[in-house]
Parts: C-alpha cells; sequence; structure tokens
C-alpha cells in the first residue's frame, strides 16, 4: 500500500517532468515559450497558494502582495542600489517571509470571511504603497529592472528561462508534496477538518497556520522576483486586488487540494485570456461565463472532478 | 467646529452612505445565503449606466430610474437563479469565484450594451452649493443621504414588520428550521439577491451624479462595500449602515488631513486593527466553533 502511494506520487512527478522536458517541441517560436513561462510562474505561485488554501483552508486574497513585494524588492534592490540579482532575490524573498511571519500571526486568528477581508486588506494596501512611493518604485508607470545573472552570465531569451523556470516548478511541486505528506502537512489537513478537534489532538494550529502562511508568501515572493527579472519590468498592475483573485480563481478553478490541479488551473487560466483575444470585444464575457459554468458544473475543481470521472467511468463526480 | 472640519465630515457621511446601502446588500445575501456576492459592486454599476443610458434616449428621471433598478433587480434574480442555486452546496471559496465570475461577465456586458466611457448624471435637483457655516454641500449629497436614510427605515420595517423580511431573518438564522415551520427557502433567497441588488442599483444612482459611473466603477465600490460589512460585521444590518459611515469617514478625514494618496490605505489600516481586536467586526455576533 505504501509502496504504491510512494509510486504513485513520483508517478505524477514524472509526469510533470516529462510535460515540461517534452514542452518546447510544442513550442514554435518566442510568444509560445513566453506564454509557457508566464504559466510557469503562475503555477509557482499557485502551488504554494494551494498550501495555504487547499491544505489549510485558509484563504488568501492578498497574495498578489507578496508576488509584488518580490517582485519590487529584487527590483529596487538591482536597478537602484546595484545589488547583484541572486542576492537581491533572497534577501527579497527573506523580507517578505518575515512580514508573513510579523502579520500572519494575528491575521490567521480570523475566520472565513474576516481572514479573506484582513488578507485582501494587506495586499490594498501594499499595491497602494508601491503605486504611490514613486521615488524607488517609479509609480504607476513601473520601473525596469536588470536582468538575472547567475554566476556573471546573464540569463537572457525565451528558451534559457523556460528551462529555469521550468526546473523550478518541478522543485516547487515536489517541495510541495513532500510538505503535505509531513508531519506539518498532516496537521494542516487536520484543522482544515476541525481546528478545535486538531488542538484536542495536541496541534498548534496557530503556529501550523503562520508556517502555511510564510511559505506560500515565499513561493509568491521568489515567483514575483523572477517574473520581475524575466519581463525586465515591472508595473504595479501584478500587485493589485485583481491579481490576487486571479491567483485564487487559478487555484479553485485547477482543484482545492490537488498540487497538479493548482499547476493546471494557473495553465488554462494563463493561456485562456490569449486565445479569447480572438473573440476580441465578448473576451470579458467569454472569460466569465467559463469561470462560472466550470465552477457551477465542476464545484471541486477541473482536476479532482475529471479524476473522479476516470477512476469510475460512467458515473457522475 | 471648524469649515474644514465640517466639510470633511459632509463629504465623508455622503460616500459612506453609499458604501452603506452597497453594505446592506452583501449582508442581505450573506445572511440568507452565506454566500459572498462579489457581484455586487456590478449592480451598483448597472444601476448608474442604465440611468444614464435610457436618460440620454430621452427617459424622464424617474422612469429611467425606475427602470435601472428594476433591471439590476433582475439581474440579481437570475444570478441566483441560474449561478448561486445550482451550485448550492459547493464550498464558500467556489462560491466566491462563480460570484467573481459573475462580476466579470456582468463588465464584459456594460461595455457591450453600453461602452467603455465615462458617463456623468444629472444632479437631481441643480448643481448650486448649499453654504452651511462656511462648508458647501450640494443638492446631490442631500438626495444621498436623505435616500439613504429612507431606505435604512423602510429595511428596517421590511425585516420588523413584515412576513416574508422576518422569513429571511429565519434562514438566517437557521436554513433548515426555517424550511420546517414552511417557509419555502429559495423563494426567500430569491428576495435576498433581487433586494440587494435593487439596493446596489439605488447607490449607483446616487452616487452617479457625484463621482460618475463606467462600466469599472463596480469594482471599487463592491470592495469597499465588502469593506464596510466587514467592519460593521457580516450580516449585521445596522454594522454595514455603521460600518459604511465609519469607512467614508475615515477615508474623508485621511484624505483631507493625512495624505490623499494615502486615504484608501488608512481606511484598510483602521480596518486590519479592528479586525485584530474585534475579530467580528464592530457589532457582528460573537460566534463559538461547534465541536
Amino acid at each position: 500500500m505504501l509502496e504504491r502511494l510512494a509510486s504513485s506520487r513520483n508517478a505524477g512527478l514524472a509526469a510533470l517532468a516529462a510535460v515540461v522536458a517534452l514542452l518546447p517541441l510544442a513550442l514554435v517560436n518566442n510568444y509560445y515559450y513566453e506564454i509557457a513561462i508566464l504559466v510557469g510562474l503562475n503555477a509557482i505561485v499557485c502551488v504554494g497558494l494551494n498550501l495555504l488554501i487547499g491544505y489549510a483552508g485558509q484563504i488568501s486574497l492578498g497574495h498578489a502582495g507578496f508576488f509584488g513585494l518580490g517582485a519590487y524588492g529584487s527590483a529596487i534592490l538591482t536597478a537602484r542600489f546595484g545589488w547583484p540579482p541572486l542576492a537581491a532575490l533572497l534577501v527579497a524573498t527573506l523580507a517578505v517571509a518575515l512580514l508573513a511571519l510579523a502579520i500572519g500571526r494575528p491575521i490567521l486568528r480570523l475566520r472565513g470571511h474576516y481572514l479573506a477581508m484582513a488578507t485582501l486588506g494587506m495586499g490594498v494596501i501594499i499595491s497602494i504603497v508601491v503605486a504611490t512611493e514613486d521615488r524607488y518604485t517609479g509609480g504607476p508607470d513601473g520601473m525596469s529592472v536588470p536582468p538575472l545573472t547567475l554566476a556573471g552570465v546573464a540569463l537572457t531569451g525565451e528558451r534559457l528561462w523556460y528551462w529555469v523556470v521550468g526546473v523550478l516548478l518541478v522543485l516547487a511541486v515536489w517541495l510541495a508534496r513532500n510538505l503535505i505528506d509531513s508531519p506539518h502537512g498532516r496537521a494542516l489537513r487536520a484543522l482544515h477538518g476541525s481546528e478545535v478537534a486538531a488542538e484536542v489532538g495536541g496541534i498548534d494550529s496557530a503556529r501550523h497556520k503562520v508556517r502555511v502562511f510564510v511559505i506560500s508568501a515565499v513561493y509568491a515572493a521568489v515567483a514575483g522576483s523572477l517574473s520581475a527579472h524575466y519581463a525586465g519590468f515591472i508595473t504595479p498592475a501584478k500587485v493589485t486586488f485583481f491579481h490576487s483573485i486571479e491567483l485564487v480563481t487559478m487555484v479553485v478553478f485547477g482543484g482545492m487540494a490537488s498540487t497538479f490541479g493548482a499547476v493546471v488551473g494557473a495553465a488554462v487560466l494563463t493561456t485562456l485570456p490569449q486565445a479569447l483575444t480572438a473573440f476580441k470585444e465578448y473576451e470579458m464575457v467569454v472569460f466569465g461565463a467559463v469561470m462560472m459554468f466550470t465552477m457551477i458544473f465542476m464545484p471541486r475543481g477541473l482536476v479532482p472532478t475529471l479524476a473522479a470521472l476516470c477512476a469510475r467511468p460512467g458515473k457522475a463526480p | 467646529m471648524s469649515a474644514q472640519f465640517l466639510q470633511f465630515l459632509l463629504a465623508g457621511l455622503t460616500i459612506g452612505a453609499i458604501y452603506a446601502l452597497v453594505a446592506l446588500g452583501f449582508s442581505i445575501i450573506y445572511n440568507a445565503s452565506q454566500v459572498i456576492n462579489f457581484a455586487q459592486g456590478e449592480f451598483v454599476m448597472v444601476g448608474g449606466m442604465c440611468t444614464v443610458w435610457l436618460g440620454n434616449a430621452g427617459w424622464p428621471l424617474p422612469a429611467a430610474i425606475a427602470a435601472a433598478v428594476l433591471l439590476a433587480a433582475l439581474l440579481g434574480l437570475a444570478l441566483e437563479r441560474f449561478a448561486v442555486e445550482p451550485a448550492r452546496g459547493a464550498s464558500v471559496v467556489t462560491l466566491i469565484i462563480i460570484t467573481i465570475g459573475a462580476s466579470i461577465l456582468l463588465r464584459g456586458l456594460a461595455t457591450l450594451v453600453w461602452d467603455k466611457k465615462i458617463h456623468a448624471l444629472k444632479p437631481f435637483s441643480g448643481e448650486a452649493p448649499i453654504q452651511i457655516g462656511g462648508a458647501t454641500l450640494l443638492p446631490q449629497s442631500l438626495w444621498v443621504l436623505g435616500v439613504t436614510l429612507v431606505v435604512v427605515l423602510l429595511l428596517s420595517w421590511f425585516f420588523g414588520r413584515t412576513l416574508l423580511g422576518k422569513a429571511l431573518l429565519a434562514t438566517s438564522h437557521n436554513r433548515l428550521a426555517a424550511q420546517l415551520v414552511g417557509i419555502s427557502v429559495r423563494r426567500v433567497l430569491l428576495v435576498a439577491f433581487g433586494l440587494s441588488a435593487a439596493l446596489g442599483a439605488v447607490a449607483g444612482i446616487l452616487i452617479a451624479p457625484i463621482t460618475f459611473t463606467a462600466w469599472d466603477v463596480g469594482v471599487m465600490l463592491g470592495l469597499k462595500g465588502f469593506a464596510a460589512a466587514i467592519l460593521g460585521g457580516m450580516g449585521s444590518g445596522p454594522g454595514a449602515v455603521v460600518g459604511g459611515l465609519a469607512l467614508g469617514l475615515i477615508e474623508a478625514m485621511g484624505a483631507g488631513y493625512l495624505s490623499s494618496a494615502y486615504k484608501d490605505a488608512l481606511a484598510f489600516v483602521i480596518i486590519l486593527a479592528v479586525l485584530f481586536f474585534m475579530p467580528s467586526g464592530l457589532l457582528g455576533k460573537r460566534s463559538a466553533d461547534r465541536v
């Protein structure tokens, strides 16, 4: 039993690695590479966010704030202060982790909609600060970011970036799946089921919630930092409430408490707007309708619903 | 009381009344269905845009307003019937995403049916400012405050004195028990969504002459309404009104005395501070966990 579980775990990871390795065959030009990189970066954020929303059952409507702080942290340290990009990435991520730790404790005492409001407020505050402090951030116009350099070599070009993001995504999924099967992960699932029951069972729920909040913030900050370096430019649009909503939607769309669901959700919702540009002025209507109908008819999300269909063919989920 | 302070006070109360109306919409739907309706802001947009559109088509203002409120109410009913009802039993987050999808859909439809321009609605009764103690007050602000007061009184009558209102309250307390005493919960849900949408539309029409209206005004107003509802305590009627007025005042004072760039940030900082000390908002029910 244990062996089968372990092998199915590794099979999923191997499948993801295979997709990442083989996808370039289907990417005919740089535009497709660019979309694949965006999917990868969003997927990294979603895998982290899914730990918080899907497994621990705590909502966050402010993760674009962490993404943005990672991005702007890297951008400001490298462009304004001339730091080496890797050091900037590490320091920015560390700062986001400390911030998440500091505000996680009081915020995560809140439940349900109040938690949604508090995280939303945190995200909005970060986005306003970013848009207002134009001396450092360039304000609403954004700022340009130097390229990422590794061991003196500048990372440029879509193909190179594709492999960096692809390897990091596989790593992110591997870490997340290990975390879920660790005592910490089991504690999270226990407190998702019932916080009181988990506490009675000897789980320090506040500590576990804060820890997963920090971990998901770190995922977002790393992806943000990388996306700033990749695009070479960052604007406050990536820090807005709407971007936070997009991230949550990707997680829920793909399927909560499913790491691969988070990846699939990110892939579908990142590519969908690109595909919908064919609809021109109907783009928003179609996007909204797709979102609504998927959630109405597959309330558990894409991947869990499809998995249930495959497991029991001919039987509705 | 200095004239400047009075000016900020009047501005804060005006916008606060609008937030209160939107927050009441959030609270009514939340009470009836436990759903946070993130499409609430779009009803505000529909109210304003539809009134402007019908006005331009030559309709008299009262008829345009009535039609806009009716349209929003119908959209609210449709949202309940075709999106929320079929997804009953889904998790809270799933329902939130459905309403967000609905809000994107409604914004998209607004850009198709109307346009992407910013519109101004003519003030209901002239633009000559009224002088009070050195501060100026737009006649439209009086309309906002007056109509909000009337709406709040009507709602308290509705929930306190009518059978349908009491059925709504009963459903919010215990859905199963309400069903057992013969309340049609499905009808109650429809009423809640229709009523909330109409409230949103009223807010959108009242504010349109002051801050203008466009296809995307619903995002920020919806967010502020949600914040006001949470500040007051989700699901509490008086809480929504107090939360809305408080939020409006915080913004106006923050913009006037501190920094206009940081007025929204200040509002959210204060909401966070309130939540840290009162995790159920100002007037919210303190909840205990059932184990």
